[in-house]
């Protein structure tokens, strides 16, 4: 066990970067169709935008996974990212915050607005980026700490209580909110990992909304629950839209019909079609919205 | 015969049984004229008839080689009682002599009667390797009789070859069983023979330990000085030191490698960090004792300390650095194998890269690190060149590292090196440090493999 | 919103901390980079010296009459001459003042104790020498080495200076004659140790390590690889090759002394094989890197993918012919390194080697595995614990040597794994 020093010397990338290192060399069937993807359908622009984004492109050491992706995300309103697997709207959605800086040899070209400043500009600080806009991932990652230090943990880093009653409060309030209150209220110094899967992501919302951040993005977040989990997760969402502006990424069609009120749809790294989800989803404008929506691929 | 020849012999006689087998086996499939079905190869019949000739007359071989020295020397001894001897000691030397009688000139420099034992030894040593050769040579021989009768092509010979290669296979993993009972007995074996001359309770509790002056004819049993307590205490002088620098620095540096270096660094550090892995002992122990503790006296020196040239500081310091690159690499195996997401988790809250680390991985590898600081402490107590260079061999009962202390690793080289009368209760008394010594990493060795296996199942 | 002008204010310290966090971290790997740079420059300070020989040159005088020997004289006629006193001689002759029995003694020692069996091999190997005068380098004794190097300071007041006035003025007289000179020391490596640190060499340790590594070689590596390919290819699952994991694990954290307590016990003292032997240091050191061979050549045969032995048995093999006709040539590269490391380890051991008797002093070469001998490690004990100040620069090239071999053996393993790394 010692000598294995000489494992792979490179932090691992994660499955995201698989992910897109496959998907260029993927030659689907649609690309033989030799549709236009040059420009977005749809209305990728929006009157409040939170988040503006403008000609993002995103590298993989020399792949590219995202090309020339514009999109404004409104505030206060849930916008689904879908399209098939490895379409580059994961990438997108960890631009958003930066968690693509956690990879080494990812570089993300392009203008990112938040509240109209550059979050790539070389002052802003990622730190404090991602205490505004809010992370759930895929699947639910809860510290190896008690529910209650959980939730606790980004309010202490942060600083922003500053007294037990008060952290005690705001630590009831996001489980309140989560809707995991009456489930654990009897036991929150029990291990968060102890929790079942649905209960242990709505622990990350939890988490994620102790921070108060502005923005909460959502990496298929029910991916990996069962049904009723997913459901719970869903109302949730619907619940939290009040107080926070959420990008959801989902593989589901119906999730993103129930949850969002904008799609945008994504193919091989591109922004093919924004529009209201209604519309999206019975009469889309694009060619390959439409074969994705009918289930022909995905 | 000489061994080497005999095993010569028996591999020759091996081939031609494999050759003989082999025709015998072809032979009898082209007679047989039949192609219906897969047979199993000519070569399997030759092979399970090569082993049939090796294997059973290797095994008596060994055991006769094991038999036949103290056969050789009791057979003389019997002789030997024609004359007069007042007691076994003499008895050994006076037969060492006769064995070490190699050449003409010193068998002639031998008194006239021990010539005549000279000769009456060797004529013993012919007869008897001559028999044991007979004997290797004629269970080789019936072996392969019985085995060609046995053979035929119905033989499942392939099977049986496989059988024997496993069980083969199997014996060469339980060598390691074989070991560790080998080295419980011996320390066992000799401990008790220790602990029967001194008490277990003075050898443990005991604050005095000098046992040069115990093996004095008129201080015989003076159970006083085989007090281990000092002992005790400086090898965990040491090893606490030793931890004290390996641990936060081996941690840090896995920190700094696997979460901050760019990949230029790394490509340096590890290397580095490798060789100073690879470096024997000795060379710590020397740079301790001859760069690193003068410097260090000479340190305490300018500030007004006086520092034992052979602190226990300088010694604690290079296991240190020694320790290093196994806690390193140690804590790199444990944090890599904290989940991806967790550390996404606390970053994607707005913790900084310190937090995520201090207070989600750190807390996560728990375990996984206790286990590796257990190894190392287990490795630093059993560390011995660097404190038998360094480190002092007086018994000081103290735990101020500015003075000499000695380890258990120290004494048992000490008692073991130079003159050995093996049956003293100095040379044992080697035995029973090397026991506790075992015990103590043995338990340490279990309890730490323990909680990292325990830790790893957690995430996989 | 409220909470970032909060968050905004922390921040300042927050990433205070982060940088010192990241700076302890670059200062550990510094401390293990600074120590082994210090380590080697100055092992190899030290050692420098030890490479190079001072040689006095001296007019000799063999006279047939005095010797008792002639051109024609046998092996050991020349072998019992006395060569001694052709020095002194010759000594005399160059320093014609010294007159007191002490200054002499003083004098005969500017040479080394070996100065004469040097003369003696020179006359055995050509006996037309005898009756003539010719010009010899003699080795120089290590004091006068000392000077010459400046290894002692000649500006020293006398009475702290090892060597003294009178002496140094011989030496100085010497030097400017042109009669000292100083060149490559070939006999470091190629003679055995000694009692004198001008002639002591490490030729003995390196054959002794030799005839260790290879008995260690030949026992841990089939053994090794037959453990391994049985625990991961054969064994069922039950308590027993439970029980010899735990003991494999464990053995790979035993201290190493205790290795040598087990071969004094057991094949010293029940098996009577001979003491100071490389035949007994390779089995303990077989024993002692059994663990890190089967654990290296465990993950290497696990890293061999399945479908590889799938396709052997599709095609009718036998599980034991996929093993030894598939999965083990795949693996073997892997097996190789571990067991080159192992062995690099096994070379760099001294404790275990120390319990059965391989530290005494030896100053024969070993002819084979049951000669008595010495390893490089336990040369560098040896020669760390002579008081004499010549053992040291000794010590710290042999340290030198030891190092080369690891380097050579480690770069071998990394050769062989970057070749054959295979991406399955």
């Amino acid at each position: 066990m010692v000598k294995n020093m000489n494992k792979a010397l490179l932090s691992k990338p994660s499955g995201l970067v698989e992910q897109a290192l496959k998907v260029n060399k993927q030659t689907t069937t649609e690309d033989a169709l030799n549709i236009d993807y040059t420009a977005t359908v749809g209305q990728p622009n929006c009157q409040n935008a939170k988040f503006s984004t403008q000609n993002v492109n995103v590298y993989y050491a020399n792949n590219q996974a995202i090309h020339d992706v514009s999109l404004d995300i409104g505030a206060h309103e849930v916008i689904a990212l879908i399209g098939p697997s490895g379409c580059g709207k994961s990438t997108y959605l960890r631009c958003l915050n930066r968690m693509n800086d956690t990879i080494d040899i990812c570089r993300v070209e392009g203008q990112i607005l938040l509240d109209q400043e550059n979050i790539y500009h070389q002052k802003q600080d990622p730190v404090l980026l991602r205490a505004r806009v809010g992370m759930v991932f895929q699947k639910p990652n809860p510290f190896p700490k008690s529910i209650y230090d959980n939730v606790a943990y980004g309010p202490r880093i942060h600083g922003l209580t500053s007294n037990k009653a008060e952290l005690d409060e705001l630590v009831e309030a996001s489980l309140i909110k989560a809707g995991l209150f009456q489930e654990v209220k009897d036991r929150l110094q029990a291990p968060g990992t102890g929790l079942s899967g649905g209960q242990q992501q709505r622990l990350c919302i939890a988490r994620t909304i102790a921070v108060q951040p502005e923005v909460i993005l959502m990496d298929e977040p029910a991916s990996a629950l069962d049904p009723i989990a997913t459901a719970k997760i869903e109302e949730l969402i619907n619940e939290l839209k009040e107080n926070f502006t959420i990008v959801i990424v989902t593989h589901s069609m119906q999730q993103a019909a129930r949850v969002s009120q904008r799609t945008a749809y994504f193919h091989m790294g591109r922004l093919i079609e924004v529009g209201d989800t209604n519309q999206i989803f019975t009469n889309p404008a694009h060619e390959l919205t439409e074969k994705y929506i009918t289930g022909r691929f995905g | 015969m000489k061994i080497s020849a005999l095993i010569i012999l028996l591999l020759v006689f091996a081939a031609f049984s494999y050759f003989m087998a082999k025709q015998k086996i072809t032979t009898a499939y082209r007679q047989r004229q039949q192609k219906t079905k897969i047979l199993t190869l000519p070569k399997y019949f030759g092979y399970v008839a090569a082993l049939c000739s090796l294997l059973p007359a290797l095994i008596v071989m060994l055991l006769l080689q094991l038999i036949e020295e103290p056969y050789i020397n009791s057979e003389i001894s019997n002789y030997l009682t024609h004359y007069e001897h007042s007691s076994d000691n003499d008895l050994g030397l006076y037969l060492n002599e006769i064995k070490s009688a190699d050449t003409a000139d010193k068998v002639a420099a031998l008194s006239a009667e021990k010539q005549q034992v000279y000769h009456r030894y060797h004529e013993i040593e012919t007869t008897t390797k001559r028999t044991h050769t007979t004997i290797v040579l004629s269970i080789a021989v019936l072996f392969v009789i019985w085995g060609m009768r046995k053979i035929n092509t119905d033989t499942p010979a392939r099977k049986v070859f496989e059988k024997i290669i496993e069980g083969l296979l199997l014996l060469a993993a339980s060598i390691a069983i074989m070991t560790t009972v080998g080295i419980v007995f011996s320390v066992l074996f000799e401990s008790t023979r220790f602990f029967g001359e001194v008490p277990v309770l003075s050898f443990m509790l005991g604050t005095e330990w000098s046992p040069q002056t115990a093996i004095r004819a008129d201080q015989v049993g003076s159970s006083a000085a085989f007090g281990a307590v000092p002992l005790f205490i400086g090898t965990m002088l040491i090893s606490f030191i030793a931890l004290l620098v390996s641990v936060p620095l081996g941690l840090m540096s896995a920190i700094y490698l696997s979460e901050y270096a760019s990949h230029s660094v790394r490509s340096v550090a590890k290397p580095i960090l490798e060789i100073l892995a690879g470096i024997p002992t000795v060379v710590y122990g020397f740079f301790a004792a001859l760069t690193v503790a003068p410097w260090i006296r000479g340190l305490g020196e300018s500030i007004g300390l006086s520092v034992a040239s052979e602190s226990a500081l300088a010694a604690g310091l290079v296991m240190g650095i020694m320790i290093i690159p196994f806690v390193s690499s140690l804590s790199d195996d444990v944090l890599s194998a904290v989940p991806q997401s967790l550390k996404e988790g606390s970053l994607g809250l707005g913790a900084t890269h310190s937090e995520t680390i201090i207070k989600v991985l750190i807390p996560a590898a728990l375990p996984g690190i206790v286990g590796g600081v257990l190894l190392a402490a287990s490795r630093a107590i059993g560390e011995t060149m660097i404190v038998v260079m360094a480190a002092g061999l007086a018994a000081n009962l103290t735990v101020n590292p500015l003075e000499a202390v000695t380890t258990v690793t120290v004494q048992i080289v000490t008692l073991l090196t130079g003159d050995q009368e093996f049956d003293s209760a100095k040379t044992l008394a080697a035995f029973a440090l090397g026991l506790m010594l075992f015990v103590t990493t043995l338990v340490l060795n279990v309890i730490a493999l323990h909680v990292v296996r325990k830790y790893r199942e957690q995430y996989e | 919103m409220n909470n970032t002008n909060a968050i905004k204010r922390s921040l300042k310290k927050r990433h205070l901390k982060e940088r010192i966090f990241k700076s302890t971290g670059f200062f550990s790997i510094a401390v293990a980079i600074l120590f082994l740079a210090v380590l080697l420059t100055d092992i190899v300070n030290k050692a420098w010296p030890a490479f190079w020989q001072t040689k006095i040159e001296l007019t000799v005088q063999l006279d047939a009459e005095k010797l008792d020997l002639d051109a024609y004289s046998s092996k050991p006629a020349i072998m019992a001459a006395d060569f001694r006193w052709v020095i002194r001689e010759a000594l005399m002759n160059r320093f014609p003042d010294v007159k007191s029995r002490q200054d002499k003694r003083t004098l005969y020692a500017l040479t080394s104790m070996g100065a004469e069996f040097q003369l003696r091999d020179m006359v055995i190997d050509n006996p037309n020498l005898i009756g003539q005068t010719i010009k010899v380098q003699f080795m120089a004794d290590d004091d006068v080495d000392a000077i010459v190097k400046g290894s002692i300071d000649r500006t020293l007041p006398e009475s702290d200076r090892r060597v003294k006035n009178k002496k140094l003025a011989w030496i100085e007289s010497l030097e400017s004659n042109g009669q000292i000179t100083t060149g490559f020391n070939g006999s470091f490596f190629a003679s055995g140790d000694s009692r004198e640190p001008e002639m002591a060499g490490i030729k003995g340790a390196i054959i002794g390590s030799l005839y260790t590594l290879l008995v260690t070689l030949s026992l841990s590596f089939p053994v090794a690889v037959a453990a391994a390919i049985y625990l991961e290819e054969f064994a069922p699952k039950n308590k027993l090759i439970d029980f010899i994991e735990i003991n494999i694990n464990n053995l790979a954290a035993v201290p190493s002394i205790v290795f040598g307590l087990l071969g004094l016990a057991v094949f010293i003292n029940f098996f009577n094989l001979p003491r100071s032997a490389p035949v007994v240091g390779g089995i303990v050191l077989s024993l002692m890197t059994l663990p890190t061979i089967i654990i290296a050549s465990r993950s290497a045969i696990k890293a061999v993918p399945p479908s590889l032995r799938e396709a052997a048995l599709g095609l009718g093999a036998s599980k034991m012919q996929s093993v030894f006709h598939h999965v083990l040539p795949a693996a073997l590269p892997g097996i190789l390194t571990g067991t080159i490391i192992g062995m690099a380890q096994a070379l760099g051991e001294t404790a275990p080697l120390l319990m059965i008797g391989m530290v005494a002093f030896i100053a024969d070469i070993p002819q084979s595995v049951v000669d008595p001998s010495t390893v490089l490690p336990i040369q560098v004990f040896l020669w760390a614990d002579s008081p004499e100040r010549g053992f040291l620069e000794k010590t710290s090239a042999a340290i030198m040597v030891l190092l080369c071999f690891l380097i050579a053996m480690n770069a071998i393993a990394i050769y062989l794994r970057k070749k054959f790394e295979k991406k399955w």
